[in-house]
């Protein structure tokens, strides 16, 4: 066993083959097009178009993608906290069966969901006319920034939580009710004791939703139409409209960059982790 | 569970204060109204959880049965399942889209097990150098954003007339799905128990015979919540088939954006509601078919 067995080579190279095809060789694709000039050199002319058509947009990205993933870790720290911290054993049986329910849902099912719901008429804003907490001239549609914020939440705090309780559960007891014991607050217990001990989880959960938040296409066109919107819509744009495969992937180049960044923060935080060690 | 009995006389003494235990000495009274109080918050925070949970989804499945719903009315018009029957009816548009579907998950299933069956095991059972790079390189694509991947997928896939193809639309869910039929398969092999497939060799059977009746078997659950995993992630992907499958590939996502983008909400909300009953089936038998044993064996 102490050569690399040739079976296990022969065995994986298919898979291998699909990534390199499907994913390695439209990367490179991706990377020259936006690096090269028309007549064949490297040049930045591409970013530089970019940048001066889509500025407002690489910003609105940014925006959208780092308040959902914030709010995502919010909502998911109260859920996972109440799941196990609560004493109330109905108000865990309860939330347990309620919080999964958007996990498996498509986006593109949660972008028509959210397109009815949040909009002027729907069912948002009628259920709150009708309980008299607004009159009816005071509605207006969600549909915008604010409504591509909710339907990513929506979507990935059940993700999240769900990793996040899994850890949270198997976290040494002892360690909260001697908390508790001391007289703690559950709150601050929840916030001193147990976020330390799943924040690699919940790190983890995170900069996995900030990257699909990133790659989705059907949430921006289907929940906000209008300007400004994300970089995934404008890529499409770029392509459908002109066939600007050059600006296009100038742009891709930027949301790998968002995504690196990201990706640069998880590492560095588990090498200082493992420094600690 | 075993970790929590003895806390549980502490919890209970805790309870009968309003599990407010930081207030000490409250009178019964008081503390009477304070538990209630804060039953009453919970109940009261319940609902709108709920209600921000499955109101969206409600919504839904009120278009789904209207026939007219228009600006000054809370509620439909007028029910109906007029629009059930435009879907349902066997030469509609969602029923061939419906078709197609399905037909491009189960061939995106046989590809993705077809690769992801012998990789799983070498990666389980047999020594790779550089494995764990090779684990990460199949989490790469879903690890990237994916519409930068997918518009030069699609030029490259035209140049070779690939584009707009059910092949097409099924390697590139294929790939996408890797990560999860790879993943899934290497820790159900990791999973089976060598001293079987040794007990195996040793009353004579062959390697070849080991691995399908003994080794095959036992982790098949877990290639199964691979597959089903997959299937999923084909029947929903929506970026993906947008660019490589249009126009001539219609799957459901694609149908369900085509019709709410032309304002045809009950058209778009049924088939996203037929969209919904796989992935609840699904978040429902999960756990049946993915046991906590290859579970924690997930990414290793």
């Amino acid at each position: 066993m102490e050569r690399p067995s040739f079976l296990g080579l022969l065995l994986i190279t298919p898979a291998l083959i699909m990534i390199g095809a499907l994913f390695l060789y439209p990367l490179g694709f991706s990377l020259a097009a936006a690096f090269t000039e028309p007549g064949g050199g490297l040049s930045l002319m591409h970013f530089q178009k970019a940048y001066e058509l889509y500025s407002t947009d690489i910003l609105f990205t940014l925006f959208i993608v780092v308040v959902s993933t914030l709010l995502t870790g919010l909502f998911s720290i109260i859920i996972a906290g109440i799941l196990t911290l609560s004493e109330t054993p109905w108000l865990i049986v309860a939330l347990r069966n309620l919080y999964r329910w958007p996990l498996f849902i498509p986006f593109i099912v949660a972008a028509q969901c959210m397109r009815t719901f949040l909009a002027k008429n729907g069912l948002m804003n009628n259920s709150f006319v009708a309980l008299g907490l607004m009159e009816p001239i005071q509605t207006t549609s969600f549909l915008d920034w604010r409504g591509i914020i909710i339907t990513f939440v929506w979507k990935q705090v059940p993700f999240v939580t769900l990793m996040l309780a899994g850890a949270m559960a198997s976290i040494d007891r002892a360690t909260i009710e001697a908390g508790r014991n001391l007289g703690a607050s559950r709150v601050r217990v929840l916030i001193e004791l147990v976020l330390p001990q799943v924040a690699q989880t919940l790190l983890v959960g995170l900069v996995l939703s900030f990257v699909t938040m990133l790659s989705v296409l059907s949430v921006p066109m289907m929940v906000a139409g209008s300007q400004p919107t994300m970089l995934t819509v404008d890529m499409a744009f770029r392509i459908n409209s002109y066939g600007d495969y050059a600006t296009a992937n100038a742009l891709g180049v930027i949301s790998y960059l968002m995504a690196g960044t990201v990706a640069w923060i998880y590492l560095r935080h588990n090498v200082k982790r493992e420094v600690q060690a | 569970m075993s970790g929590k009995s003895p806390s549980s006389p502490m919890s209970a003494a805790l309870d009968l204060s309003g599990g407010q235990p930081s207030v000490p000495h409250v009178s019964m009274k008081s503390g009477k109204v304070w538990t209630f109080g804060s039953t009453a918050l919970k109940i009261a925070g319940l609902a709108v959880f709920a209600f921000l949970l499955f109101g969206p989804l409600a919504n839904l499945a009120l278009w789904s049965v209207a026939e007219r719903w228009y600006t000054p009315f809370k509620l439909p018009v007028s029910y109906g399942l007029r629009y059930w029957e435009v879907v349902f009816r066997p030469t509609g548009d969602a029923m061939s889209s419906l078709a197609t579907s399905v037909t491009i998950a189960c061939l995106t299933v046989l590809v993705a097990l077809a690769v992801s069956i012998p990789s799983g095991y070498a990666l389980a059972r047999l020594r790779l150098p550089w494995r764990t790079a090779l684990m990460i390189l199949f989490l790469l694509p879903q690890a990237f954003p994916s519409v930068a991947i997918y518009i030069n997928v699609a030029r490259v896939f035209y140049s070779i007339g690939l584009s707009g193809t059910i092949t097409g639309v099924v390697l590139v869910h294929a790939a996408h799905g890797l990560v999860y039929s790879v993943w899934i398969a290497a820790a159900a092999f990791a999973a089976v128990d060598r001293d079987l497939e040794l007990a195996a060799r040793n009353i004579g059977a062959s390697p070849l015979r080991t691995f399908f009746t003994v080794t095959l078997p036992l982790a098949a659950p877990g290639i199964m919540a691979s597959a089903i995993f997959v299937f999923l992630e084909s029947l929903d992907e929506f970026t993906g088939t947008f660019f490589v499958g249009v126009p001539q590939v219609t799957t459901l996502p694609l149908l369900l954006y085509n019709a709410s983008m032309g304002g045809n909400y009950q058209i778009a909300s049924i088939t996203a509601l037929i969209l919904l009953v796989p992935s609840v089936v699904f978040m429902i038998v999960i756990e049946r078919f993915l046991k906590a044993d290859v579970l924690s064996k997930v990414g290793q």
